[in-house]
């Protein structure tokens, strides 16, 4: 289904931001699904994968990533042009 | 030599810290850090002042938050605190605990890690997911938890941990392999001819007494003392008003003291029994029990004090601290005789720990 790497548009959530402060909000990544996508994220940022995906491995479940407006898994493709938001689930008490 | 002493608390919003000189009787409050993550423990390394503190965000997973400067910067880390594929993701970590180079690390669910390189990276103690009765623990009421990591302070390969409600587990070769150490303690939660299992035990707390090898545990189902590495259990529960409590601190100098916080039953509220707040202190191993209540509410007091939220100081006259559940902090600079607030309003307390340091930062 997918052929290889896209180039996608990704925005991160302010939280993430916080526990990695030299990353930006918005940035254009080389991914061909968005397992791919995390993993080009942790490779800028080492440890960003482990916030979003769990060892299972599947997105964490108060992280949500929609790709052109969906909710998607890991194994979601990404052409180019696409618009990916990672968010933080409503969570906490 | 001018040494401060620093209280370090987990809280359900972060991590915040106490601090005083050896006085010990005007406390400075910052926080919160660790960007208010729930934190369940956090600890100090007392050679030179690292603090670290462990806990899981509901967003992001684990993770060990470290500072190198008493507080003002925190980085975080997680390589390898993860476990296998297809396996049920770490939740958070519970505990920790530092020996010499190595840090501890316990998580929900129960699994053991380990740090040699100053809380940057972690390997998995994976002898004790092998255990043979691990398919049959079974979680208590926060989770199946590490919640107490005591290393032995002569021999780096000996580990006593503490797992609800599995009981205590003990290695003397690292981590390779473990031993059930629960003889002697009861699970009043199992039908009759089967409340002293081989494992299974719900342990609150497990802690080592001051210049020795002696253990002390506050279980589901009453106290106890060890003076033979867990083998075998003495009850020391007789002389308090339940047997029921979570956290137990172990004086730092003397072995026959211990403070303990009994709660009035494991089903009727888990507060102070009668709502009047005392610490309890046995300066004799557990063989009598001693109320302290100086300072502390004795109306009104409807509050818990959690497995890892009590602690004393090294000082030579010792400090004891612990933190409630509505999140105000009570501390004694005289060994428990009195008592004053120091802290509230703070978020639900997790843990209590000290840390004494010079004024350049270096621990104690």
């Amino acid at each position: 289904m997918t052929s290889g790497p896209s180039t996608i548009d990704v925005r991160l959530p302010p939280l993430l931001l916080h526990m990695f402060p030299t990353a930006p909000s918005r940035l254009s990544l080389e991914a061909s699904d968005v397992a791919s996508m995390i993993d080009a994220l942790d490779q800028r940022w080492p440890g960003m994968a482990d916030c979003i995906r769990d060892s299972r491995p599947a997105i964490r479940r108060h992280i949500n990533v929609f790709v052109d407006g969906q909710r998607a898994k890991l194994e979601t493709p990404l052409r180019s042009g696409t618009d990916v938001f990672i968010l933080t689930a409503i969570s906490g008490g | 030599m001018t040494q401060r002493v620093l209280v370090l608390l987990g809280t359900k919003k972060g991590v915040f810290i106490l601090e005083s000189d050896v006085s010990r009787r005007d406390w400075d409050l910052r926080g919160p850090f660790c960007e208010t993550w729930p934190i369940q423990h956090a600890v100090g390394d007392p050679r030179n002042g690292t603090i670290y503190a462990g806990g899981g965000s509901e967003w992001f997973g684990p993770a060990v938050w470290k500072s190198t400067d008493l507080g003002e910067t925190w980085t975080h880390a997680r390589e390898g605190l993860v476990n296998e594929a297809g396996a049920v993701p770490i939740k958070t970590v519970w505990s920790l605990a530092v020996r010499d180079e190595t840090l501890y690390v316990g998580v929900e669910p129960a699994g053991l890690f380990r740090s040699d390189d100053q809380g940057a990276t972690f390997t998995h103690v994976e002898g004790l997911q092998k255990h043979p009765s691990r398919p049959e623990w079974n979680p208590g009421g926060a989770g199946l938890i590490l919640h107490s990591i005591v290393p032995a302070r002569d021999d780096p390969e000996q580990l006593w941990i503490g797992i609800s409600a599995a009981g205590v587990f003990h290695t003397a070769d690292g981590g390779r392999t473990w031993e059930p150490r629960n003889r002697g303690t009861r699970a009043d939660f199992m039908p009759e001819g089967q409340k002293y299992p081989e494992f299974g035990q719900c342990v609150h707390s497990l802690v080592m007494a001051a210049n020795s090898g002696r253990l002390y545990q506050q279980n589901h189902c009453g106290m106890y003392r060890s003076d033979d590495g867990g083998r075998g259990w003495a009850s020391i529960e007789s002389g308090l008003p339940s047997s029921f409590g979570f956290p137990a601190a172990a004086h730092p100098h003397d072995a026959n003291t211990l403070y303990l916080m009994p709660l009035n039953g494991d089903t009727k509220g888990r507060f102070m029994p009668e709502a009047k707040a005392a610490v309890w202190k046995t300066t004799d191993g557990g063989e009598t029990w001693r109320d302290l209540r100086q300072g502390l509410p004795q109306t009104s007091a409807y509050f818990g004090v959690l497995r890892q939220a009590m602690a004393t100081d090294t000082l030579a006259r010792a400090g004891v601290y612990f933190g409630t559940t509505s999140g105000s902090v009570y501390a004694s600079a005289d060994e428990g005789d009195t008592w004053t607030c120091i802290a509230q309003d703070l978020p639900m307390i997790s843990s209590v720990e000290t840390l004494v340091v010079e004024s350049g930062g270096a621990g104690e």
